[in-house]
């Protein structure tokens, strides 16, 4: 807990983000997601927590306007990225997912090479004007990932080849080479073994250094391990934000507590 | 007795079974259900089943077998000298087949007795003039050999059929023993129907298997004839499509094939984008309500009878064709490039709008396969959704779209009604898409239809090209397979 308190100190000089206001989401008849206020910091790791069907996964993809794909999806409220209503109507979603990055529950990477997997983000917003610029990109990105020495010696080899755990800090390195300012993940370790989640864990924690991190996770260590800031979600609502210490020490509502010691869920 | 009363006991029989064995079942006992090994119906089932099956195995065996025996058997009797030349020994088989179906008759109808017949002369008595009241037409009078022929090959019959109701009721009697006696409260009857249900599935499966090997070698050994008759060299290396009825003709697949490919390039070369676009369009773009019609309407392309494309071809594309192409100062590009609306290049539009919905809906289903966190991965970086389907979606079903693709040329090639209308006659070997050209099938169907001779060499040129037809398009469908088979794990 010492370590917890030393970050909380840091986390509270940070900015804001992305903030939410009042935002609204419906699938259809089913209300989802219900007046979630929420201020996501710079330079922090925030955990989303909570039961399935909680809504988390459906807020976070609210952050990037992944939910525009899904045609029964309507959004209401505001979300602001540095102060930006990233649901005004002059916003490019393209443009705006270049800039929130997604990290999804199941490693997802193409049919492509290794190197293609990650140089797709910088081709396709062509943040690099020489090749050799392009390969420092990708080894930057797959370093970060902290998966550049398991994968130096077979650039060329195809993505989907390699192990789920590598496959996820593969997509990790593909999101990042886009030098996004916020990283989403849904869930990125469900489906990773332990030796896997802890090099991910890890990970992001390194990652916060560059920029904010919004991680949605099912396990409560995973989220007091990695996080700075908790919201606990539960039927669509959000019903605890703060810092992560106070959220799993001190928890203010009884849904919380009830949670984490897992009575629900 | 006739096969359909033997057919009709036989399900009697088999009703009565069910309804015994089931008897029999519930009595061992004792009345209660839940005594027994199976449900009472399944004891019914496999008395039935034991009843009718290997009967009707037994029957369908005898009835393929019993004429080919016979037959032989007559054929014997029958001296070589009475079979002219020109004649083969199976057109003097059927007329004995006539005779004795006449003698048949004329017995049920109270014309002849039974002995009558045995001792009927052909000289003696007008045999012909009587056949022909019955309604049997003969081509000449009936020779004494042919007469004794007829008479073995009816007595032969008829002692085949009563051996056939003899045999086909005894297996029917022991199989009705042998399951009757089995049935008891612990005799696993469930599990012997399950038996019974997989073999039902065998022969299915092996019916088709062994049709399509039936039809490879009946085509086989007309191709062994024809080769016999013609200079191998000339069918495959020679260039030249000259049939000629009075002999000695060129006979080459190769103009054929080029036709053939040629169009089929074609037609691949319309259905293969549009076909594709339409999928993506389909699978990517349009919403559940578009998608919800528009897929049926372009499967309505599918339902289409090909000889009704051939008309399109013949009606509206060709003199389209002609009106843009063609007609000189008239024309609409001022050109006299074509002539008769027949061309490469109507035949080949015409197939493709037909292959458009077979290349669109086998590409929608691989497109869909795409899973659809691959999408989820590149629309999260930012990528357009069109950049998404050129640079992850399609090279990820792409094993799957060359399938069907190759599945469509092969369909392509076998496609006979549209370029039987749309594309001529003229085998012809040449580049220019105008002009009229010709394929294997369209000369497949001319060869064999009006007058034809087994014996010639123009006649069996038809099952020639339909070797190669067939295996040609079987090493596309083995490729295709192939490369859909390979590829397809990776992404799964």
């Amino acid at each position: 807990m010492n370590d917890m308190t030393l970050l909380e100190r840091k986390v509270e000089t940070q900015d804001i983000k992305i903030e939410a206001r009042n935002v609204q989401v419906h699938y259809g008849n089913t209300h989802a997601i219900k007046d979630v206020n929420v201020k996501i910091e710079d330079k922090t790791v925030t955990a989303f927590i909570g039961p399935s069907g909680c809504g988390k996964s459906t807020f976070l993809r609210c952050m990037n306007r992944m939910n525009d794909t899904i045609q029964a999806c309507k959004v209401s409220g505001n979300i602001l990225l540095d102060g930006e209503d990233i649901y005004d109507k002059r916003v490019d979603p393209v443009q705006l997912r270049a800039k929130v990055g997604m990290v999804f529950q199941k490693p997802n990477p193409f049919p492509k090479s290794i190197y293609d997997n990650v140089a797709y983000g910088p081709k396709i917003h062509g943040l690099y004007n020489t090749k050799s610029e392009l390969d420092e990109i990708v080894e930057t990105a797959l370093r970060r990932a902290a998966i550049w020495d398991e994968v130096k010696d077979r650039l060329n080899a195809p993505g989907t080849g390699l192990s789920g755990g590598q496959q996820q800090r593969l997509c990790i390195a593909r999101a990042v080479a886009t030098a996004p300012e916020v990283l989403l993940m849904d869930e990125p370790c469900s489906a990773l073994d332990p030796i896997a989640t802890a090099q991910v864990e890890e990970l992001i924690d390194e990652l916060r250094q560059g920029f904010s991190v919004v991680i949605v996770t099912h396990s409560m260590q995973q989220a007091a391990r990695v996080s700075q800031r908790t919201a606990f979600f539960h039927l669509g609502n959000l019903v605890e934000f703060g810092e992560t210490g106070h959220v799993f020490t001190n928890p203010q509502d009884a849904r919380t507590e009830s949670y984490i010691t897992g009575r629900i869920g | 007795m006739t096969t359909f009363w033997l057919i009709s006991c036989l399900i009697l029989l088999s009703t009565a079974g069910f309804a015994l064995g089931r008897h029999r079942a519930l009595v061992s006992a004792g009345g209660q259900v839940r005594n027994l090994h199976s449900l009472p119906s399944y004891y019914g089932t496999n008395v039935a089943l034991s009843i009718s099956v290997p009967p009707l195995a037994v029957l369908s065996v005898w009835l393929l077998a019993q004429p080919l025996f016979i037959e032989s058997h007559v054929a014997a009797m029958i001296p070589l000298e009475m079979i002219p030349e020109n004649v083969n020994l199976s057109l003097v088989m059927s007329d004995v087949r006539r005779v004795s179906e006449g003698l048949d008759i004329a017995i049920y109808q109270g014309l002849m007795s039974a002995g009558e017949v045995e001792i009927l002369d052909s000289e003696a008595s007008d045999l012909r003039g009587r056949l022909g009241d019955l309604g049997i037409a003969l081509g000449s009078d009936v020779r004494p050999e042919i007469l004794d022929a007829a008479r073995r090959y009816r007595t032969m019959s008829h002692d085949g059929r009563l051996m056939m109701t003899i045999v086909v009721g005894l297996f029917a009697l022991v199989g009705f023993s042998r399951s009757y006696g089995q049935t008891d409260k612990d005799y696993r009857a469930r599990n012997a129907v399950e038996r019974g249900g997989m073999a039902l599935l065998i022969v299915a499966a092996s019916l088709a298997i062994l049709t399509t090997i039936g039809i490879v070698y009946s085509m086989l050994f007309e191709t062994i004839n024809f080769f016999g008759l013609h200079n191998w060299r000339d069918f495959f290396f020679g260039t030249t499509w000259a049939p000629n009825f009075r002999g000695d003709s060129e006979l080459s697949i190769l103009p054929l094939l080029w036709g053939t490919l040629y169009i089929s390039f074609i037609a691949l070369l319309v259905a293969v984008p549009i076909g594709l676009f339409a999928a993506i369009y389909l699978s990517e773009y349009a919403n559940t309500a578009t998608r919800s019609f528009a897929k049926p309407l372009l499967e309505i392309l599918a339902g289409i009878p090909t000889i009704v494309y051939g008309l399109f071809a013949l009606l509206t594309i060709g003199p389209m064709l002609v009106r843009v192409f063609g007609r000189g100062d008239d024309g609409l590009l001022g050109v006299e490039w074509m002539t008769g609306a027949t061309s490469v290049l109507t035949a080949g539009l015409v197939m493709g709008i037909m292959l458009i919905p077979f290349v669109s809906s086998l590409s929608d289903d691989i497109i869909n396969a795409v899973p659809q966190s691959m999408r989820d991965g590149s629309l999260g970086l930012g990528a357009t959704k069109s950049e998404t389907v050129r640079q992850v979606v399609i090279p990820a079903a792409l094993p799957g779209i060359v399938g069907a693709v190759l599945l469509a040329a092969s369909r392509a090639i076998g496609e006979t009604m549209i370029v039987v209308m749309g594309a001529g006659a003229i085998a012809n070997f040449s580049g220019n898409p105008l002009e009229s050209m010709t394929t294997i099938t369209t000369r497949i169907v001319s060869q064999l239809t009006g007058d034809t001779d087994f014996a010639s060499p123009e006649t069996l040129v038809a099952f020639a090209l339909g070797m190669a037809l067939f295996v040609l398009t079987l090493g596309l469908n083995i490729l295709a397979l192939y490369i859909v088979r390979t590829y397809r794990e990776q992404y799964d």
